[in-house]
């Protein structure tokens, strides 16, 4: 009960950790554990001048300053696309300097939002090659480009920021499907080939390379070749954007997770509703409520990679933390709190 | 005052609540008796229980008050100074947690920490509390009167005094008159104006509830509102990284001893990053008489709270946000006229007993 030292005591220490890094080996492989973490989908918008809507920009910042406190830090943050919310280089550059607080190294995905603009120029001149691969402690990583469509829905609007327009509204009807193109999966496959098929790989991609709601674009038209591609390896993840929400899965080899939003969350597609689930039909439309919390169902995620597989652990601002871990006995990943325990409905009075 | 008190705390303790507040909910573990009220009123005005027996509760919490010190943060033993504003005691027992970080749940586990924090009553430890009360008395005699035992223990410290706060209940001020006593005239029209500034544009009811029957003015939540990111901007992760207490005492003692560990919130009870620098909504109850205002005592005026909200979390536009700021907290477009009347709805908050001769 003797307290006067504490203080000083407490100063002293110093090595512990942030977050609970919950990391457990399963089986022996060349691959090492270690932490990155991951942001996506800011959707910086601009105005006019040195204006941008506020509550994008205090997303993406929170994000930041809550992954700088990341202890130990991560190996290095990827940003998974859609910095821009109309690709404008304003919005662009502004992006640029927020990320620039980050304290770890930052690789960049492109996401449609900054692309449709000028098809990836002034974004490519900011931030390096659109598709590209690295190694890290015995894990191959793959970023691709995942949102690119037909030239032929490219070429035909009358101005860029027509084109931009159309793309980047979710449930447009005249959109086009996302693809990932010729170019880039022979690029792919050869980019593979030097890779045991026990290397664990892990590719990111914008929007998610399996066929969830085409009517938004989850959807990459062209995923089908990607499980050709990979179908040799025994470890293989997809971590994507776009979708402003937690999903999880697996196809194959393949496990699926995505990443939220630092945004404003997406409502679950047609796709994902069960048989006999009856929702009352929307005949106005409707903006969303404004939310007195403006950060609701919007956070950022850090990743432990481990025996080849992906942990995600969900920061959720004014929300319960989730994590979404590959379970290695289901051998598919797995919501660690409600996986087996659906949380009841409410009931109202 | 000791005699003034009595008076009033008896009327409390026998009345229903006053107009505008629920009943209060009162455990089975520790049942409201008289004589418990009275030992607690004792304790609570009694200065012993300080290292040089200079401090007590009412130090910090003076009735003349509205039970804070109308200080920024408190002054302890040796003229030592605390890291936080003092809250006040008034309708407190209606908290679901205790303390600017709710660190703890109930008043009789708070009123045990300031006689040992070194910067308030400074002294040593429970034991010393424990020994204190034995010393005298009519404490032996009360605490077999009340707890029907020879054995002090410090709970019966927190019991009685416990007690004693659930009796300093006030509410029956000129806003519940109007708005839950339908008096129309109440309130006048600029009053009326702020009110409905309070529940619409000013957003201040989304935390500062006010619920069908009453109003306690508090949803018991923890929001960042920026207040104090400028004493941890620069070093934050090196604050985190330093801070790894897991027991209560040693957190009592270490956010009102370091100024930089007090900021991080409510963080230091749930290690949530999204807690940093986030704390207790308070009442608003009689805040007209608990200046200066937040958690740190840092704005001085009712007015620099309004235009700190109104700018978002900040007093200038011009200064710096805080990353971590609730989503809650955005620029709300008031004009001057529309502060004011704010300002005017919030002093009809204060209670009956309080207002000016």
């Amino acid at each position: 009960m003797r307290r006067r030292a504490f203080i000083k005591g407490s100063l002293a220490l110093g090595a512990a950790a942030i977050l609970p890094l919950n990391i457990v080996e399963v089986e022996a492989s060349e691959a090492q554990s270690f932490t990155f973490a991951f942001i996506s989908d800011a959707h910086l918008q601009h105005i006019k001048g040195d204006s941008f809507v506020q509550n994008w920009d205090k997303g993406l910042k929170m994000a930041v300053a809550e992954c700088n406190l990341l202890d130990p830090k991560p190996d290095f943050i990827i940003f998974g696309g859609d910095l821009a919310q109309l690709g404008k280089p304003e919005e662009l550059d502004h992006g640029a300097e927020i990320l620039s607080a980050l304290r770890a190294p930052v690789k960049m995905m492109l996401g449609e939002h900054d692309y449709y603009l000028d098809l990836g120029e002034k974004w490519g001149q900011m931030f390096g090659d659109h598709y590209y691969s690295f190694d890290h402690k015995g894990v191959h990583f793959v970023v691709l480009n995942s949102i690119l469509t037909d030239e032929r829905w490219i070429k035909k609007w009358a101005t860029p920021m027509e084109r931009m327009q159309t793309m980047a509204g979710l449930d447009d009807p005249n959109g086009s499907p996302f693809m990932v193109g010729d170019e880039q999966w022979k690029w792919l496959r050869r980019d593979l080939q030097n890779y045991s098929d026990d290397t664990p790989i892990v590719v990111f991609s914008h929007s998610p390379l399996q066929k969830i709601y085409k009517g938004w674009n989850f959807w990459t038209d062209d995923c089908e070749r990607f499980y050709d591609i990979v179908k040799r390896f025994h470890k293989v993840n997809v971590i994507y954007g776009h979708v402003h929400q937690i999903q999880y899965n697996k196809i194959g080899n393949i496990a699926f997770n995505s990443v939220m939003s630092t945004a404003w969350p997406w409502p679950y597609p047609d796709s994902y509703k069960k048989a006999g689930v009856k929702v009352p039909k929307m005949t106005v439309k409707m903006n969303r409520a404004d939310p007195f919390f403006e950060r609701d169902a919007t956070g950022w995620q850090f990743i432990d990679v481990h025996s080849g597989r992906c942990d995600l652990h969900y920061i959720l601002p004014n929300n319960t933390n989730r994590t979404v871990a590959y379970d290695f006995q289901a051998n598919r990943p797995k919501n660690r709190r409600y996986q087996d325990c659906p949380i009841p409905p409410q009931h109202h009075y | 005052m000791k005699t003034l008190y009595i008076s009033v705390i008896t009327a409390a303790f026998l009345s229903a609540a006053p107009l505008g507040l629920p009943k209060l909910h009162i455990p089975e573990s520790n049942p409201q008796t008289k004589a418990k009220v009275e030992l607690g009123e004792m304790l609570f005005f009694d200065p012993s229980f300080s290292r040089d027996g200079t401090i007590s509760c009412a130090t910090c919490h003076d009735p003349d008050k509205a039970f804070t010190d109308q200080l920024p943060v408190s002054v302890g033993i040796d003229g030592k100074k605390g890291t936080r504003n003092a809250p006040t005691v008034i309708n407190a027992a209606y908290y679901t947690s205790q303390f600017w970080d709710g660190r703890v749940q109930s008043l009789a586990e708070q009123a045990k920490f300031p006689p040992i924090n070194p910067v308030e009553g400074g002294l040593h430890d429970w034991s010393e509390v424990v020994s204190i009360m034995k010393k005298n008395p009519e404490y032996v005699k009360r605490v077999k009167e009340v707890f029907g035992t020879d054995e002090i223990t410090i709970d019966h410290f927190g019991m009685a005094i416990e007690a004693f706060e659930r009796t300093i209940i006030e509410g029956d001020s000129r806003f519940d008159r109007y708005y839950f006593g339908g008096d129309e005239s109440a309130l006048n029209e600029r009053e009326r104006n702020g009110l409905a500034l309070f529940l619409g544009k000013g957003r201040c009811v989304e935390c500062h509830t006010i619920s069908q029957t009453h109003a306690l003015f508090t949803n018991n939540k923890f929001l960042n509102l920026g207040v104090g990111w400028s004493k941890i901007e620069k070093d934050l992760p090196s604050i985190l990284k330093a801070y790894d207490i897991k027991d209560t005492l040693a957190e009592d003692e270490a956010v009102l001893m370091n100024e930089k560990f007090s900021e991080l919130g409510r963080y230091v009870v749930t290690k949530e990053i999204d807690d940093i620098g986030a704390f207790k909504t308070p009442t608003l109850r009689n805040v007209e008489l608990t200046f200066p205002y937040m958690h740190d005592g840092s704005l001085t005026t009712l007015e620099e709270v309004i235009v700190w909200y109104n700018n978002g979390g900040r007093l200038s536009p011009d200064d710096p946000l805080s990353p971590f700021i609730d989503g809650g907290i955005r620029e709300l477009g008031l004009t001057a006229q529309e502060m004011e009347d704010l300002v005017a709805f919030l002093k009809t908050l204060t209670s009956p007993q309080r207002m000016k001769k």
